[in-house]
């Protein structure tokens, strides 16, 4: 299977130090890989240039066929395709606080993807009965315990469809009973054809990845 | 401490304690012919009130008159405090005054006249001439009373100025087409701007005298200054004194004639009615006025500061710039000074109606304090949400109006209510370009009656009928708001 991500070379400096150095992987359709490593040596770094959240200095990186070259961010208007084909998982969240669970999943597929609101409830009620947390649709996000933030959050990166998912230290509020039911979870959505890649330092949700890729501590 | 105490009481009798000197109020700000800064020496006064002070004082037998300075619309309540023995600074004879405190035999009579521009002259002869113009004089006054009673009589409309030197210049700058006031302010007024900058009607509108007043619990002094007053109007001191002035003409010998025969005083013309309800409707305006120049100087603050919390928030560096400089500058430099720049100041660019200078200066004022609420409440909104909101492809645009406005604007809400309440107390500040609002409403209302107890009060009950209302919907709002935004 041809690969969705394709990272060649990255380099990142920051304030004239290496943040992240020669860093090269792919990921393919139906793959999830784990970027390894102890807190610091870049994996969000690496997640948030993928992104187009972070510039970087060397190397490049090649989304879905859309490519990301060295130098500033580029406006949001040059980045559209990326979004269509990029969905990120906060390690906070980050859900809308003024918005119920339900309408941060339904929030850009109304105004970005310009879906009309049946359409755009349908697809929320669909992935939020996938990922278990339906009942929990119309709660503000303060009152969603980690898990169901969690799990509110990766409906919201996945309802425009993207091939590729970032996830930023997925099991970090999570309980050992969540690790597990994440780990099933993530294989259900590399099943359905997405390319994973999971930032993480935990070792033990890292066996579930189909690879890992540590990065090297002490740069 | 009971050193201290002591020191506390002598301050506290301090006005009256020696009684070898007369210590009486005026308002040097009044200016000369009655008071005034002495040129060569500023820190002594001088003028025809100071001269009949001192008279008065020989008369009494004390050493000498010691100069207090208070505002002269609180002369009245300032002496019924025991500031001073008594004011006197062109303070007017009328039947309130009289009810309320003790007041002295009248040692001036004025006549009350209009100016008008030279080119009016032929048109305008008198009050009657009037209808749809503005005339302006000074607040809490008989011609102010005069101008009341004509704006139901004859439909003028009366600006009220806490000063009597911008009338004239407002007159010569076209901001309104008359003048009523004392015959010698009027000729001074006319000193000062050149000898044909108005004319000065020669029908007078009215004639009035000027006292001293004392308090109501000290008739036995007022009787003093009396025979104090009758001896210097006998023995041709007073005459002397006003003619250093050059203030005399034949009426003042009419009037001490009068005044020595023993016989009644005519009283000037004005409004009869100082009952607390004929008083009402003129409040209710006057809250209306408030009211209106709230709420259209906060719409201009909410506006103005949403463009410079977005400057200082999105703008480049020259925005940033420029936007903190303005709400630095405006929060820096007192509100007063603000009004003062924009309605006199700017006169000679553009000459903008009291009323919009008002809400201009209020409005720009609080912008600057809305544009660091707006700023605050803008970079309160977590920087992880806006990331989030980016990675799902929203514009700057639409994340601003779908994610991070929506969340800032419940962050801003209790502090704009707390800056709007502040705002419609502020309100007041404009009476010093003329806008005759709530609190200015209730000066005058408490000079005519000569109590601040009832008018007081009653401000105070239509401020809090305007703001509590709004301090409760605030509350509302942040409990609706509050729970899902925070």
């Amino acid at each position: 299977m041809s690969a969705i991500l394709n990272i060649e070379g990255l380099r990142i400096c920051y304030e004239g130090r290496d943040v992240l150095k020669d860093l090269s992987l792919e990921v393919s359709g139906g793959e999830i890989v784990a970027l390894m490593g102890p807190s610091g040596v870049g994996k969000s770094t690496a997640l948030r240039a993928v992104a187009a959240l972070q510039a970087f200095d060397e190397g490049r990186i090649v989304v879905d066929g859309f490519t990301l070259l060295p130098g500033p961010v580029q406006p949001e208007s040059r980045l559209v395709p990326l979004r269509r084909s990029v969905g990120f998982v906060f390690q906070a969240h980050a859900l809308f606080e003024h918005l119920t669970a339900r309408e941060n999943v339904t929030l850009a597929l109304r105004h970005v993807w310009k879906k009309n609101p049946v359409e755009a409830d349908q697809t929320a009620t669909r992935l939020l009965e996938a990922l278990d947390v339906a009942p929990r649709a119309a709660a503000w996000p303060r009152q969603l315990s980690g898990g169901e933030a969690q799990r509110v959050a990766i409906a919201r990166a996945l309802a425009p469809d993207p091939r590729l998912l970032l996830m930023d230290e997925p099991t970090a509020a999570l309980d050992p009973a969540r690790r597990s039911a994440l780990s099933a979870t993530l294989r259900n959505l590399a099943a359905q054809g997405r390319a994973l890649l999971v930032a993480t330092h935990d070792a033990d949700f890292a066996r579930a990845a189909d690879r890992v890729v540590t990065l090297p501590s002490g740069r | 401490m009971i050193a201290a105490s002591f020191l506390l009481i002598a301050l506290a009798q301090g006005a009256g304690a020696d009684s070898t000197v007369l210590v009486w109020g005026g308002d040097a700000e009044g200016g000369a012919p009655f008071v005034e800064a002495d040129p060569a020496n500023p820190s002594r006064v001088r003028g025809f009130d100071v001269e009949i002070a001192e008279r008065i004082a020989r008369g009494l037998g004390r050493r000498s008159a010691r100069f207090i300075q208070v505002q002269w619309s609180s002369i009245d309540q300032s002496v019924e405090r025991g500031d001073f023995d008594i004011g006197m600074s062109g303070v007017e004879d009328t039947p309130a005054r009289r009810a309320q405190h003790a007041v002295t035999l009248p040692y001036f009579e004025f006549r009350e006249v209009l100016a008008v521009r030279p080119q009016d002259q032929g048109r305008i002869q008198g009050l009657a001439d009037l209808r749809g113009h503005r005339v302006a004089t000074l607040g809490a006054t008989i011609a102010y009373d005069i101008l009341l009673a004509a704006r139901d009589s004859t439909g003028l409309i009366p600006v009220s100025y806490d000063d009597d030197v911008h009338p004239y210049t407002d007159l010569l700058s076209g901001r309104v087409d008359a003048v009523l006031l004392d015959h010698i302010i009027a000729q001074r007024a006319l000193r000062r701007l050149g000898g044909a900058a108005f004319v000065i009607l020669p029908r007078e509108a009215a004639t009035g005298h000027y006292v001293g007043v004392l308090a109501r619990t000290n008739p036995a002094l007022r009787d003093s200054v009396d025979a104090a007053l009758r001896e210097a109007m006998g023995d041709g001191s007073l005459e002397q004194i006003l003619r250093r002035w050059d203030v005399w003409d034949a009426s003042q010998g009419a009037l001490f004639e009068r005044v020595l025969r023993g016989a009644a005083m005519t009283q000037a013309a004005r409004a009869p009615a100082t009952a607390i309800a004929a008083y009402l409707p003129s409040l209710a305006r006057a809250a209306a006025v408030t009211l209106a120049v709230s709420f259209l100087s906060m719409a201009l603050a909410v506006l103005v500061g949403l463009g410079l919390a977005s400057a200082r928030v999105y703008g480049a560096a020259w925005l940033r710039a420029a936007a903190t400089i303005y709400v630095e500058v405006v929060r820096g430099t007192p509100l007063l000074l603000q009004l003062f720049v924009i309605y006199y100041g700017l006169a000679a660019v553009v000459r903008l109606p009291a009323f919009l200078a008002a809400v201009l200066a209020l409005g720009l004022n609080y912008a600057a304090y809305e544009a660091e609420i707006y700023r605050g409440a803008l970079q309160a909104v977590s920087k992880a949400q806006l990331e989030a909101a980016r990675t799902l492809g929203f514009s700057e645009m639409q994340i601003l109006r779908l994610i991070r406005g929506p969340q800032a604007l419940r962050f801003a809400l209790a502090p704009m209510t707390n800056d709007f309440v502040a705002l419609l107390k502020d309100s007041a500040l404009v009476s010093v370009i003329t806008v005759v609002e709530l609190t200015k409403q209730t000066s005058i209302f408490a000079t005519n009656v000569g109590s601040w107890v009832i008018p007081g009060v009653l401000c105070a009950v239509v401020y809090l009928a305007m703001s509590l209302p709004l301090a409760r919907l605030a509350r509302r709002l942040e409990r609706r708001w509050g729970g899902n935004a925070a």
